[in-house]
């Protein structure tokens, strides 16, 4: 506990309204025999922001996968460790995995749209394959996160059109959409925008700064500029350490480790 | 670091014969389309001849009468045939498909293990196995035990001739959607056999309807299973349990008959499988894949605007 809170810069015993939505607690995580994060810990606050940033293969994208239980899924993985999302530990045996999927939705490196589903059908699904019949509800659904989605406006028309005929910018905002449609709780994107041109990314960031009155959102991104533009608390991952935590201002500004001053500057990557 | 003394070294290794590698791209062009001509011409020529001997044979009434008693003027129809060789590919279908499919699905999403690989060699040595062993073992195990020959025991048999074709396309065309797919739909927190069943299936559609229609292809056309399960028949349908009649059999007995109309109608019944399975083909193909035809139309259309 004494390691998370020196990690953890953040005024734990301050305050009170201090909220954290989820918090990870000694992750260690490997697949096919590959340590990939070693003893990862570190608290995400609710209705904020937080960046993971860091070179390639440092262990960003595990981590994130080990918050909604998908790292799980891959061949050999194996994974120690808790997260707790509002006080109930996700890993318990006592949990189905399904239920927490379903309040952390998750948005991927390349969107990945339903190739046979219109573009209606991908954010509907993942409420009509979770028994979700309304079909007063479902278009309510569809219609208010194509718009948090900032999508609405280009394909209210085209509900019908497959998925796939739309531009990758908005395809990746259509699984913005759907991964909304669960109505999840807290929302992991992996490197959202890094398939996407300048304009695009630019309304993926506007959305989050959107999103983020409601959700809380932690997103991995190879962009240290991405990191400034809309985070406001950044971790540093190194090799699998979680090396510094802390407000994105702080991390950039006034590192206090050598490697993330380093990283930060630009001088590696 | 390559320094530029050796880049100069490396450029010399490489050739730049532009007329020869022309020559050569041409050749190989020339090489793939002889061979597409040899592979087509045997089947331009089976349709013809198939067609130009039997094409006096076909009628209204050969299409739909009982055949006439053997050596008698009255030649008759295929009626029962045709009909019988439906029933055949309906109800082998019925058996076949479902188990198939989910077959194909546990080798696919489930099967990465010893069991899987176990189930994998045997049903690729099922596929090889020779039909009219299906038909024996169907003999033995159905005919046999329920005294008679009947439509059950015929379905039965070309069911598992259909089987591995049908398990194995399944598996392999639900391998070519991406994992990206399943992920999406695992964390929206779909249960992982609704993702298969929605996500990736319908995904996988157009392959697993090109293996299904090959199984019915195949089965269309299967002689050895039937002698010994449906025995033939020149009555039209009496009940499931009872022996019927199917295109590759009447094919088969006609075309042994002595009697030169009789090797006619032969071709004649071969000819009307030949358009009864294409036709299976292009009906199944326009019913599942209809939306990927039309977007296909589009992007022709997307083409030509630009």
């Amino acid at each position: 506990m004494m390691e998370t809170m020196t990690k953890t810069p953040l005024k734990d015993n301050s305050t009170e309204d201090v909220k954290y939505k989820l918090v990870a607690e000694n992750i260690s995580a490997s697949y096919d025999g590959i340590i990939a994060v070693k003893n990862v810990s570190m608290k995400f606050r609710d209705k904020a922001v937080t960046a993971l940033i860091g070179p390639s293969g440092c262990g960003k994208t595990t981590f994130l996968r080990c918050l909604n239980r998908m790292h799980e899924l891959t061949k050999n993985a194996t994974l120690t460790g808790r997260v707790l999302l509002d006080g109930e530990d996700l890993y318990s045996n006592k949990v189905d995995p399904i239920i927490n999927r379903r309040k952390i939705g998750m948005v991927f490196q390349k969107p990945n749209p339903f190739p046979t589903m219109s573009i209606y059908d991908n954010v509907a699904c993942g409420l009509k394959l979770n028994g979700v019949k309304d079909k007063k509800i479902i278009d309510e659904v569809v219609e208010g996160c194509l718009k948090m989605a900032s999508l609405w406006n280009e394909v209210k028309g085209d509900l019908k059109k497959p998925g796939m005929s739309l531009s990758g910018g908005q395809q990746q905002r259509l699984c913005i959409a759907r991964a909304l449609a669960i109505q999840p709780e807290v929302l992991l994107m992996d490197e959202p925008a890094s398939a996407l041109d300048p304009i695009a990314t630019q309304k993926i960031e506007e959305m989050i700064q959107e999103l983020k009155k409601e959700y809380t959102i932690i997103i991995v991104t190879h962009n240290m500029q991405q990191a400034t533009r809309i985070s406001d608390y950044t971790g540093f991952m190194y090799l699998g350490d979680l090396v510094e935590f802390g407000e994105t201002k702080q991390i950039f500004e006034n590192p206090r480790n050598e490697i993330t001053a380093k990283y930060v500057q630009g001088q590696f990557g | 670091m390559i320094t530029v003394e050796q880049r100069a070294e490396f450029r010399k290794h490489f050739r730049y014969n532009v007329g020869r590698r022309l020559v050569l791209d041409k050749v190989v062009k020339c090489i793939v389309f002889l061979c597409v001509v040899v592979a087509v011409v045997p089947l331009v020529a089976i349709l013809v001849n198939v067609f130009s001997n039997g094409a006096a044979a076909l009628s209204w009434n050969f299409l739909t009468e009982i055949p006439g008693a053997v050596g008698s003027n009255d030649l008759g129809g295929i009626g029962p045939a045709i009909q019988g060789t439906l029933v055949l590919i309906g109800l082998s279908s019925l058996i076949g498909v479902p188990v198939g499919v989910m077959g194909g699905i546990f080798l696919s999403e489930y099967g990465n293990n010893k069991y899987g690989r176990t189930v994998r060699f045997f049903n690729d040595v099922l596929a090889e196995f020779p039909t009219i062993v299906i038909g024996v073992f169907t003999f033995i195990l159905i005919v046999l035990t329920v005294g008679g020959f009947s439509v059950w025991a015929g379905s039965f048999a070309l069911s598992i001739v259909m089987l591995p074709i049908v398990m194995r396309t399944t598996e392999e065309s639900l391998k070519l959607v991406p994992v990206t797919y399943r992920e999406a739909g695992y964390a929206l927190g779909i249960r992982r056999w609704r993702v298969v069943f929605t996500i990736v299936l319908s995904g996988a559609k157009s392959g697993l309807v090109t293996g299904i229609l090959l199984s019915v292809a195949r089965i269309a056309g299967e002689t050895a299973p039937l002698v010994f399960t449906i025995l033939g028949s020149s009555q039209f349908i009496q009940g499931l349990d009872g022996p019927i009649d199917a295109l590759p059999l009447r094919i088969w007995r006609l075309s042994s008959l002595p009697y030169d109309s009789s090797v006619t109608q032969g071709w004649g019944a071969a000819f009307v499988l030949i358009i009864l399975v294409l036709s299976i083909n292009i009906g199944v193909r326009y019913l599942f894949l209809r939306r990927k035809g039309q977007t296909l139309l589009k992007f022709k259309r997307l083409g030509s605007m630009s």
